[in-house]
């Protein structure tokens, strides 16, 4: 395993099962510490947080993370909604225990979580959210013949790709080779952090690495699901929360600002806009980060 | 009559050949928790084509996942297999099979001859909007089992604002070249129903008409 300054990796590791899924799950910190749920983005992984939970952990906290279905080390699944993902989430909870927990969730683990929080309120104490918090759908501005030409695409592009997801296997490749094309939707990450999770979140292969992500898992796709539900629902969101927002835009990114997200935030709300940062609020600066979530926790 | 097993990602597809003969394709898409018909439903018998009929995931003959994580638009791909495998089809939903219908003769506009849309469980789905937020839990019964627990209590609650479902009806009425792409024969009419009857290229029709208005157009193009 590559070595990266202030990464630990969890003290423990265990599986659940989430109502069939077989699910990777990661503690950082005593046994006997209360209670944290951290969440991963996706296409990332528990591993992604080797840096930022530790700092936690120290602080006197056990911290549980996990792999999202089809991420990581946790099973490649048919099947993957949304909804299942609050669902896996839940089953995750479920093994900590009935206390109420904080979570603490980056990007669409921020989401999904959110999600959990709102339908399972007594289960959770407070809630930091990482660069997930929700962004007004940008309609873009085009007639509605070529709108629909457009959806068309969408559409018959997604089609294909399911057409195709039968027997797919990722591309593989050196070690740099992956971090290089992890690179391209990370583009603010280090090359050495990279390469460190290369060597934590992919596997190697007769021919060569491969990450360990689901190869039928694919960026974009359609859906009835309006982006201002999210944000009507928070505003009365029902704990603590806190929310930290990277504003360098990048590929990742759901490009919310804090001017477009004021208006939605509930009552008492804490929020904090890195404007030197991208999406990976946690990677860039985890000290920051960690110091500000603490604060909120204590 | 025969079957063929389609792959869909990681799901084994069952798609059933209800009546082989010549003459434009007929597709069955059936409702939430059903099955395809063992045999060609009297009411179709007129169909002058050859019928099949897909079991989606979940259901009937074909497998079911573990861990759930349905959705009505992973049915249309469910539905897409079976376009693939047939080439052109005029597609025939019950239920949520009306609602996939609709979805693949919009996701498909060349593929599909029409979607016809008929009364069944699943046809209202979720409401136009979400509601209180939830976690979708199956109700008692073993899983891995069809139907599919999962699929029940999830493909009960998709949401399925008007809107959206208005924009397949578009793509189907602008790419098909057909001149009326959706036939409605059902009774039920959920707001996501009632709005696409105010869409061009869709019209209430008993379904006897919906069959031989379809069937001629398939023919024709």
């Amino acid at each position: 395993m590559v070595s990266f300054p202030g990464a630990r990796r969890p003290d423990r590791s265990r599986r659940v099962d989430a109502h069939g899924v077989d699910l990777a799950v990661y503690e950082w910190g005593a046994p006997g510490a209360p209670p944290l749920l951290l969440a991963h983005g996706g296409f990332d992984f528990a591993g992604t947080f080797d840096g930022f939970a530790p700092l936690i952990a120290d602080a006197g906290w056990r911290v549980v993370s996990w792999d999202h279905r089809g991420h990581g080390d946790s099973q490649h699944c048919a099947l993957y909604a949304w909804h299942a993902d609050v669902r896996d989430a839940l089953a995750v909870m479920d093994s900590i225990g009935g206390a109420p927990m904080p979570i603490v969730g980056h990007s669409k683990g921020g989401g999904v979580c959110m999600q959990l929080t709102e339908a399972r309120p007594e289960r959770v104490s407070k809630f930091a959210n990482l660069d997930g918090l929700p962004s007004p759908w940008p309609h873009p501005d085009v007639a509605e013949h070529e709108r629909t030409k457009m959806l068309d695409s969408e559409i018959a592009g997604w089609l294909d790709w399911r057409r195709q997801t039968a027997g797919l296997t990722r591309k593989a490749g050196t070690p740099e080779e992956l971090a290089a094309r992890r690179g391209r939707m990370n583009p603010r990450l280090s090359p050495e952090w990279l390469r460190y999770l290369v060597s934590i979140g992919a596997r190697r292969d007769r021919d060569g690495w491969r990450w360990k992500l689901d190869p039928s898992m694919r960026f974009g796709g359609f859906g009835p699901w309006r982006p201002n539900w999210a944000l009507e629902n928070l505003r009365h969101f029902p704990v603590p929360l806190l929310a930290i927002l990277g504003l360098i835009e990048e590929e990742m990114g759901w490009g919310t600002t804090p001017d477009t997200i004021a208006p939605y935030l509930p009552p008492g709300a804490r929020l904090h806009a890195f404007e030197d940062s991208g999406h990976f609020v946690h990677v860039e600066h985890p000290r920051r980060v960690a110091d500000l979530v603490l604060d909120f926790l204590s | 009559m025969s079957v063929v097993r389609l792959r869909h990602n990681r799901v084994s597809l069952a798609l059933h050949g209800l009546r082989a003969q010549p003459g434009p394709a007929l597709l069955l898409l059936h409702a939430l928790g059903a099955r395809s018909p063992e045999r060609v439903p009297a009411e179709l018998a007129a169909w002058p084509g050859p019928i099949f009929a897909l079991d989606f995931t979940g259901h009937g003959e074909s497998t079911t996942p573990m861990g759930g994580g349905y959705t009505a638009e992973v049915l249309m791909a469910d539905a897409d297999a079976a376009v693939a495998e047939l080439g052109r089809v005029t597609v025939l939903g019950h239920g949520l099979g009306a609602y996939v219908a609709l979805m693949i003769a919009g996701g498909r506009p060349k593929l599909v001859a029409g979607a016809i849309l008929c009364d069944g469980p699943g046809l209202t789905g979720g409401s136009p909007e979400p509601g209180a937020p939830d976690v979708s839990l199956p109700g008692p019964g073993a899983l891995g089992i069809a139907p599919d627990p999962f699929a029940l209590v999830e493909l009960a609650q998709d949401v399925r604002p008007p809107d959206y479902a208005c924009s397949f009806v578009r793509q189907a009425r602008e790419l098909s070249g057909l001149e009326r792409p959706i036939s409605v024969c059902a009774k039920e009419r959920p707001p996501w129903l009632a709005a696409l009857l105010a869409e061009p290229g869709v019209a209430a029709s008993s379904l006897d008409a919906a069959l031989a208005l379809h069937a001629r157009a398939a023919v024709s193009q």
